[in-house]
């Protein structure tokens, strides 16, 4: 039987279907050295990047933590009080210590889907592995942080997420990198298993910078009466993203939504989508994306939605604000019905800011250039993604940044 | 203070190359409601948005005067903050920017607004809607009367407040208004006068063609039009022109 390892070799070259093709070799694989130690130890300014992408080093504001730099595992840790509820380590020890997860490995994401996952498993530098165990509600989010160190570092993680039936869970991922890097490659697979009446919301935060280039690849598997809930944001200018995420709703009345919001700034190039596949009974899906360019920023936002099966319904919208007209915005909404009774449906609108809404404002005694800043802010607002108190108003004011700083 | 809160001087407007103002001369005395009746399409919305100031009213000729300052060159927000506040008749709707943010903009005084959404009926809850989204027509009046209230600026403009409103919420809003106008200047545009069942105006003019046809007491005027339609007030302005040219 061939291995992960063979299909990994011979896809090492092959280039994915979207985005940039990536030169692999022009990236270093020689990372800085870091010891395991408590959060609150880490230098004042990696603790103030992770924070901006969600993570907190407060302890007593998370249910479990996972902090990886560079290459290295520097702290992995669950709150007494989640003790027997819920599970984090780093993916290569849950490997290690649980022999079932090879089911669980590899089975959503392929291995040879093209040169950045089949690098991920030739190349692969930990990640994590979180478990929500059953019936277990987790009041509080549990958060993980991939952190890049290094300047012009590759950083293959490999991350999988399980929520057991009826388990209820909300993780913060922060994806950011020193000050001092300017470039570098992220790989990140990530599989999530959400069981029978689980429910799991996934916020992502991305923070890369203007010469670096990011590859994720995920994909989850949704059981009957299950509910998955991805949030992706990305503000900060960055030289490439391009990712596809798929769910499938697997089971019966299983539940998927996406929410993205994309700040496309500099000469960035952004392909950000979303896949749901509707295979059962009952299945619902949507997704929601924001997309702001600016400067010569190019951003495709895709959405795929697929029906195999009846009475499935699925929504995808996707909005665009274009605030320079040297920048871009592609939708590319696509539908596939391959029965009757899936009910699939988009909208998609990109345009400038309206006069009459500026008029408006300003007609309410707003300036120009605050009436503006103020349609691009409600036009990022993510009150409606449902996240954490403390991650929504650290997003908020990011959001309110990012609004200012564009007029 | 001067005597006149709004005068407008031999005011023409064009949009997009089309006249649709025509010397129109209007004072409107401090502390006095005016009423501006006119059939549809005969530029009183036009005759706001220049007030206000929206770009895409070019003036060709004429001045408009608030209380004393010559305001026909600032842009709207300045206008604005003078202290002329406009309740639109359409709105339009904004994502993300909730109607309390606006009024928090409008005022500091949150008591001030808590008695505004008492009085009007306004459910709370709307402050935090984003902006006209999803709103019926009798919400967007109340939301709209609301905004321009709590500014609490010198003169206030209201664009039909008695259109698309059922008749419960067309008496709560007639009684707030009726309230709120004591003692203040105001320009009210009404297509029907049904708003004037509640409110007590000094004056009212008619609109025909992007012209002021005719001036009288509200009462004389909406009776006339209420007879007669609007073809009362065409002919009035076939004369008036027969006469100007002779």
């Amino acid at each position: 039987m061939p291995t992960n390892k063979d299909a990994a070799l011979r896809a090492i070259n092959k280039p994915a279907d979207l985005g940039p093709d990536l030169d692999l070799s022009q990236y270093s694989r020689n990372p800085r050295n870091w010891e395991p130690c408590p959060l609150s130890n880490l230098p004042k300014d990696v603790l103030e990047r992770a924070l901006e992408v969600g993570i907190a080093s407060n302890k007593e504001n998370r249910a479990a933590s996972f902090f990886q730099i560079d290459h290295s595992v520097i702290f992995k840790a669950v709150q007494d009080a989640f003790e027997n509820k819920v599970e984090i380590m780093s993916a290569k020890e849950a490997l290690e210590k649980y022999d079932w997860l090879k089911d669980y490995w590899w089975k959503i994401v392929k291995v040879d889907a093209d040169k950045y996952t089949a690098l991920a498993e030739l190349a692969w530098d930990q990640g994590y592995f979180i478990r929500i165990l059953e019936d277990q509600q987790v009041t509080i989010p549990l958060q993980a942080c991939l952190y890049i160190s290094t300047d012009n570092l590759n950083q293959n993680v490999h991350n999988l997420i399980v929520a057991e039936p009826g388990s209820e869970a909300q993780i913060i991922t922060g994806c950011t990198i020193h000050s001092g890097v300017r470039r570098g490659l992220h790989v990140g697979i990530t599989e999530f298993y959400i069981k029978e009446d689980a429910k799991l919301a996934f916020s992502m935060i991305h923070n890369w910078a203007q010469n670096f280039d990011s590859r994720p690849r995920s994909g989850a598997i949704i059981e009957d009466d299950a509910t998955f809930i991805s949030n992706y944001m990305s503000l900060k200018p960055v030289k490439s993203i391009q990712m596809y995420p798929v769910a499938y709703c697997k089971g019966v009345n299983s539940r998927v939504r996406f929410n993205n919001i994309i700040y496309g700034s500099g000469n960035s190039y952004i392909d950000v989508g979303s896949k749901i596949i509707l295979q059962n009974e009952g299945c619902r899906g949507e997704i929601i994306s924001r997309a702001i360019a600016t400067d010569k920023a190019q951003i495709y936002a895709r959405g795929f939605l697929q029906g195999e099966r009846g009475n499935t319904k699925a929504h995808l919208e996707c909005r665009g604000l274009i605030l320079s007209d040297e920048a871009i915005i592609y939708a590319v909404p696509e539908l596939v019905s391959k029965v009757s009774g899936a009910e699939l449906s988009h909208e998609a609108a990109i345009g400038k800011i309206s006069e009459e809404q500026v008029q408006y404002l300003m007609a309410r005694g707003f300036s120009k250039s605050e009436a503006e800043s103020l349609i691009v802010r409600g036009f990022m607002d993510a009150s409606t993604f449902g996240l954490p108190k403390d991650l929504e108003m650290e997003i908020q004011k990011t959001l309110d940044l990012t609004a200012e700083r564009t007029l | 203070m001067a005597r006149n809160i709004l005068e407008i001087e031999n005011l023409s407007v064009e949009v997009s190359g089309k006249r649709i103002l025509d010397d129109v001369n209007l004072q409107i005395p401090n502390g006095e409601v005016h009423v501006l009746f006119g059939p549809n399409g005969s530029g009183k919305s036009s005759l706001i948005m220049t007030i206000l100031g929206f770009p895409s009213f070019k003036i060709i000729s004429g001045r408009i005067i608030f209380n004393g300052v010559d305001i026909t060159d600032l842009p709207i927000n300045e206008r604005v903050n003078l202290g002329i506040n406009v309740a639109f008749q359409n709105p339009p709707s904004i994502r993300g920017v909730k109607l309390g943010g606006i009024l928090n903009r409008l005022t500091p005084d949150k008591e001030k607004i808590n008695e505004l959404l008492m009085k009007l009926k306004f459910p709370p809850e709307f402050l935090e809607r984003d902006i006209n989204l999803g709103f019926s027509g009798g919400e967007v009046k109340k939301s709209e009367v609301l905004q321009v209230l709590a500014h609490g600026g010198k003169f206030i403009i209201l664009d039909e407040p008695d259109s698309g409103v059922d008749v419960m919420n067309l008496r709560i809003l007639g009684g707030v208004i009726k309230e709120e106008l004591q003692g203040r200047s105001a320009l009210i545009i009404t297509h029907l006068g049904v708003i004037l069942q509640y409110i007590n105006a000094h004056m009212a003019h008619v609109l025909i063609n992007g012209t002021i046809a005719c001036s009288d007491s509200p009462t004389k005027i909406l009776g006339q039009i209420l007879n007669e339609g609007y073809t009362w007030c065409e002919k009035c302005l076939r004369t008036r022109t027969q006469r100007c040219e002779l």
